[in-house]
């Protein structure tokens, strides 16, 4: 077995007890990305030396005994959209192909306080609009289970690369589904935490309402540790949630008896595909055997929440892009005639047509005329879709379905189809309309080998209880054991 | 046709706050081009904004002091419009739920009370400066002014003439002074006005269809402005042709205004509430704090001078007019009864000198306790009021004691008779001819030998004394 | 009302892009496809319901106002792509 195929915490066994040094970490991984990232392309720009440097200094630490944290000498791979002190960002985007930040995101700053060793930054959907990843302006991110096939997306670099031993772990962001959808295609652990449980300074906003930071790992044990780093009030972000925040490993207990599992009818009716159906409701099975009671429940706003969630998540996303015109950071058109044809030219060319397209819809939706039926109308269903879950959680502890309707799909299959390609977020954007926590583990394959991953959304707050549902699937199922893609894999090069 | 024209303003005020609305940097005027600036108020990506307190506190302040309603609930919106001055392409702002609301203010304009209605008061940042290069045909920016808090203080279209409008604006910028939110320096930009205004013949109940002027940054600018506009509106409609709702800008130098449909064109802001701030909640507490921080507001005072000092109203306008003008006169009448004379003193010369030498108000170069000393050596007898003058100048211009100036210059009267009985016997004997003219009961002469003392002893003579004397002497 | 091309271009100058014929005419069909599912929402009787514009309901966050030294002026100017004497450089700005 290769260093880099093993999990967080196997990791820091072996740190602990000076079985391997950082230094050795972080270069198995760098070994490992120059062989096989030229095939799978999850990275954008990958740290070779300077992260090498880093676990040096992180090992002189270690040797001191300075460090106690799981995280000291992880390698950790972040997508672009989060900011990097002196790193360009690029949010995989012509627009800010050169831009370097002056600054770290907050998450940044803490995944460095624990002595992590960041290794590069990766690909994803332009400003994270799509799911597939195959809006980069940069290049496209195989998924590593099958290279014909997209990894997910917006965060598809992270699961892609998780999925194929190319990080520790990863950083991403969901704004509607963009952690826990790749998750469930690359068959990794990817959690969106609780709208304001994780800081979103330095996260390049798509829809700030709706964003939230959230890791992808190897297993349900290193979620609870990344979320033990990453999470946390902070006085830089106005939704930032001040509160006494719990040791998430505390709830890696395996026993779900007597939980209550809600499953929306919704979820399971038409569109979904019927294997991953039959997984899910197998997944269902092994809880109910470990003494969860599981029933379904109508959850009747399941179609109108992708309506709401577009129309609110363009409308914010309008705004928030609205600020590259080339003139502070970012492209600049080399020609034109005026201030105004700098502007046009500059977003006309440093844009991507899923990006126009959202600037478009966002624009039309918030143009005056338009306000009160769309927006305003997208605001108070958020409301009945929050009430919604508020009910179901009186009742239930998790509300369980699949993460999306289908697995993994060729390149290019949904690429002329915008709203097929939208209608894909059906079982995820509702967790983000109303601020839910949500995790996806992997609860099997399809006949075509892919994985399929099972949703689990908590009321807010409710990481703990997610995580010990996860671990609990996690112990008694050996999906997780089948989804750890081996380092021999080497994709026919 | 006879015409009235209807005027509303829109006021900007920039918040005395020590940093930023959403970020740390200095509101200090001035400074090197964007040096104070930081990735927040430039809107770099990813960063976000947290309200600064003391913003809603100046607001609240501003509404309280207006009589407005404040909101116990109130939130924070994106306005959205691309122009290189706004750094993230939509200023943050609020829509449909300001901070305050339903206020007024009553100004007094030849000496009638007028009622003035405050629409609304919300808070926003300040957009950054372009600074034009006409050699090069390009437009450098500095985001130094980019974040700064401001207030809008909307006005109900209330006022019917440029002197309403100037009295509404003194007295607002009064208030805002007394109440330290804003130190309404028009020159700095610290307090600006845009005018709302059209015109209606005189009768008619509807509005006309109203032009927006912006560019305004001095009371002048404003009268003329308001001239020019009402001249030019009333022109077209004579002349047949329609007013055009639009933003127009004020060349104060040509004296003309210009459409700025550039700007105008295609205008849709598309606010919508702004997801990185939280809503504002102002509960009972928090307000009757606030109300209870409030010092003597202007009307108040005014009032006091007038019954408590028995000041006449014009005095007490003007003294209160200006908060620092009224702190300074206060402090000069402490230990003082003559209050009359102070006010005059503080009206005439000091108000005088200051305008001479450009000085501000804040500027005085001076304690007040000087300005109650001058007049009691006035009073007392010690100096005489043409002495006075020249002792307040110096005062002014050295900063000395007067008592000092008096004593070390010799300026005391000269009320000593012996020594005055000399200097009039030889005024009147080089002045023969002037003494012939009193004998044939020419008055005038008399006048005239009274100052030939009075430059004989530079001034100082007691000028009671000088009249008895010549009097006696003539008489003899 | 019905999406038109007069519409795409109307919403394309207020958000200052550029859109070829062909853009134009995809943006059109997507815009009318995606617009018809949003109208879904009009199902739901909304008449009595407050709009949900933040999810957590936390009010009032602020910072004290404490001014702190500002950013070297190099760190905000280095990304920009033109820049003189300290200030990002556009064309004329026409007021
Ligand atoms: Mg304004
Ligand atoms: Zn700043």
């Amino acid at each position: 077995m290769e260093l880099c195929e093993l999990t967080i915490h196997e990791m820091n066994e072996f740190i602990k007890h000076k079985k391997v040094s950082a230094v050795e970490i972080t270069k198995s991984f760098l070994r490992r990305i120059e062989k096989i990232d030229f095939t799978i392309g999850s990275y954008l720009s990958v740290l070779g030396e300077d992260a090498v440097k880093r676990a040096v200094e992180v090992q002189k630490r270690i040797d001191k005994g300075e460090v106690n944290s799981y995280l000291s000498g992880i390698p950790v791979a972040i997508k672009d959209n989060i900011c990097t002190e002196g790193i360009k960002t690029t949010c995989a985007s012509k627009m800010l192909q050169n831009f370097v930040p002056p600054y770290n995101a907050t998450v940044i700053k803490k995944l460095l306080e624990e002595d992590a060793v960041i290794i590069g930054k990766l690909n994803m959907d332009e400003f994270a609009m799509g799911s597939s990843t195959e809006n980069s302006y940069f290049k496209l991110t195989k998924n590593p289970w099958d290279i014909d096939r997209v990894p997910g997306g917006s965060s598809g670099g992270a699961a892609a690369a998780v999925a194929a031993n190319l990080t520790a772990f990863a950083i991403g962001s969901d704004t509607g589904g963009s952690i826990r959808q790749p998750a469930s295609f690359c068959g990794v652990v990817g959690m969106k935490p609780t709208y304001g449980v994780v800081s979103r300074f330095g996260l390049i906003a798509f829809a700030s309402s709706l964003d939230q930071i959230g890791p992808l790992t190897k297993d349900v044990t290193d979620c609870a540790i990344v979320l033990n780093s990453i999470t946390g009030y902070d006085p830089m972000d106005s939704t930032s949630l001040n509160f006494k925040y719990p040791d998430y490993t505390k709830a890696l207990v395996n026993d779900v008896k007597g939980l209550k599992v809600g499953i929306p009818k919704e979820y399971m009716g038409n569109g979904l595909d019927s294997e991953v159906k039959t997984a899910v409701l197998e997944a269902v099975k092994v809880l109910k055997q470990l003494g969860a009671q599981c029933e379904e429940f109508s959850f009747s706003l399941t179609e109108h929440a992708i309506a709401a969630y577009y129309i609110i998540s363009s409308a914010e996303g309008s705004s928030n892009l609205a600020r590259y015109d080339g003139v502070k950071y970012g492209y600049r058109a080399e020609k034109f005639s005026d201030l105004l044809d700098l502007y046009k030219k500059s977003r006309s060319e440093g844009f991507g047509t899923e990006a126009k397209r959202r600037i478009l819809l966002g624009t039309y939706v918030l143009s005056s005329g338009y306000y009160d039926e769309y927006y305003k109308k997208a605001l108070q269903v958020r409301t009945l879709i929050k009430n919604e879950f508020d009910e179901a959680f009186e009742k239930y502890d998790v509300v369980l379905g699949p993460a999306a309707p289908t697995t993994a799909y060729k390149f290019g299959e949904n690429a002329d189809n915008p709203l097929g390609m939208y209608l894909g977020d059906i079982y995820t954007v509702s967790a983000n309309l109303a601020g839910l926590p949500g995790l996806v583990v992997p609860c099997g394959f399809d006949s075509k080998g892919l994985p399929i991953g099972l949703q689990l959304v908590s009321k807010p707050f409710g990481e703990s209880t997610l995580l010990k549902v996860g671990f609990s699937f996690e112990q008694n199922t050996d999906h997780n054991k089948k989804a750890r893609i081996r380092g021999e894999l080497e994709y026919g090069i | 046709m006879e015409y009235e024209v209807v005027i509303g303003l829109e006021v900007h005020a920039e918040l005395s706050t020590k940093s930023k609305i959403y970020c740390s940097c200095t509101t200090e005027f001035g400074g090197e081009p964007n040096t104070h600036a930081c990735p927040i108020c430039i809107g770099m990506p990813g960063v976000l904004p947290v309200l600064n307190k003391k913003v809603v506190e100046y607001a609240v302040r501003t509404g309280l002091a207006t009589n407005c309603h404040i909101a116990q609930f109130s939130k924070q919106d994106r306005k959205n419009y691309f122009y290189p001055d706004l750094p993230k392409a939509f200023q943050t702002s609020q829509y449909d739920i300001p901070i305050c609301s339903s206020g007024h203010i009553d100004i007094e304009v030849e000496g009638r009370t007028k009622r003035i209605g405050i629409t609304r008061i919300h808070i926003e940042e300040d957009a950054g400066k372009l600074i034009h290069d006409d050699q090069q045909s390009a437009s450098l920016i500095d985001f130094n002014r980019c974040g700064v808090p401001l207030i809008e203080i909307v006005s109900e279209p209330d006022m019917r003439s440029a002197q309403e409008v100037i009295a509404y604006l003194e007295s607002l910028k009064a208030i805002l002074e007394y109440i330290d939110v804003c130190n309404c320096k028009m020159q700095e930009g610290s307090l600006r006005a845009d005018v709302n205004l059209s015109v209606r013949p005189i009768g008619q109940k509807e509005f006309g269809t109203r032009t927006e002027m912006k560019n305004l940054n001095s009371f002048k600018a404003i009268v003329r402005a308001i001239e020019g506009e009402t001249k030019r509106q009333i022109e077209a409609i004579e002349g047949g042709a329609d007013v055009l709702q639009e933003t127009r800008r004020w060349d104060d130098v040509k004296g003309i205004s210009y459409s700025m449909r550039s700007k105008e064109e295609a205008h849709d802001y598309r606010f919508f509430p702004e997801p990185d701030l939280m809503p504002i909640v102002i509960d009972d507490k928090w307000k009757q704090e606030i109300e209870e921080s409030l010092p003597e507001l202007p009307e108040v005072r005014k009032k006091r001078y007038i019954s408590e000092f028995g000041l006449p109203n014009y005095d007490a306008s003007i003294l209160t007019g200006s908060k620092v003008l009224a702190d300074f006169f206060e402090e000069a009448v402490k230990k003082f009864e003559n209050k009359k004379a102070v006010a005059n003193w503080i009206m005439g010369d000091l108000l005088r000198l200051l305008k001479e030498k450009e000085m501000e108000v804040e500027k005085i170069p001076f304690p007040a306790e000087y300005i109650s000393k001058l007049v009691m050596l006035i009073d007392k007898g010690t100096i005489s009021g043409t002495i006075a003058k020249k002792v307040f100048e110096k005062m002014f211009d050295q900063n000395r004691d007067p008592e000092i100036i008096v004593k070390e210059e010799g300026l005391e009267v000269l009320s000593d008779e012996n020594t005055l009985v000399v200097v009039v016997k030889k005024v009147l004997q080089s002045n023969s001819p002037s003494v012939e003219d009193y004998r044939k009961g020419k008055q005038r002469a008399f006048g005239f030998l009274v100052g030939q003392v009075m430059k004989e002893t530079k001034g100082k003579a007691n000028p009671k004394i000088v009249n008895r004397i010549l009097k006696e002497e003539l008489e003899k | 009302m019905e999406i038109t091309k007069n519409t795409i271009e109307h919403i394309a100058n207020l958000s200052r892009l550029d859109l070829t014929e062909e853009e134009k005419s995809m943006l059109l069909f997507d815009m009318k496809q995606i617009i018809a599912y949003m109208d879904k929402l009009k199902e739901l009787d909304t008449s009595k319901v407050k709009p949900t514009a933040h999810v957590m309901q936390i009010n009032n966050v602020f910072r004290e106002d404490k001014s702190e030294p500002s950013y070297p002026k190099e760190k905000l100017l280095a990304n920009a792509p033109l820049s003189e004497g300290g200030c990002f450089k556009v064309p004329k700005v026409v007021e």
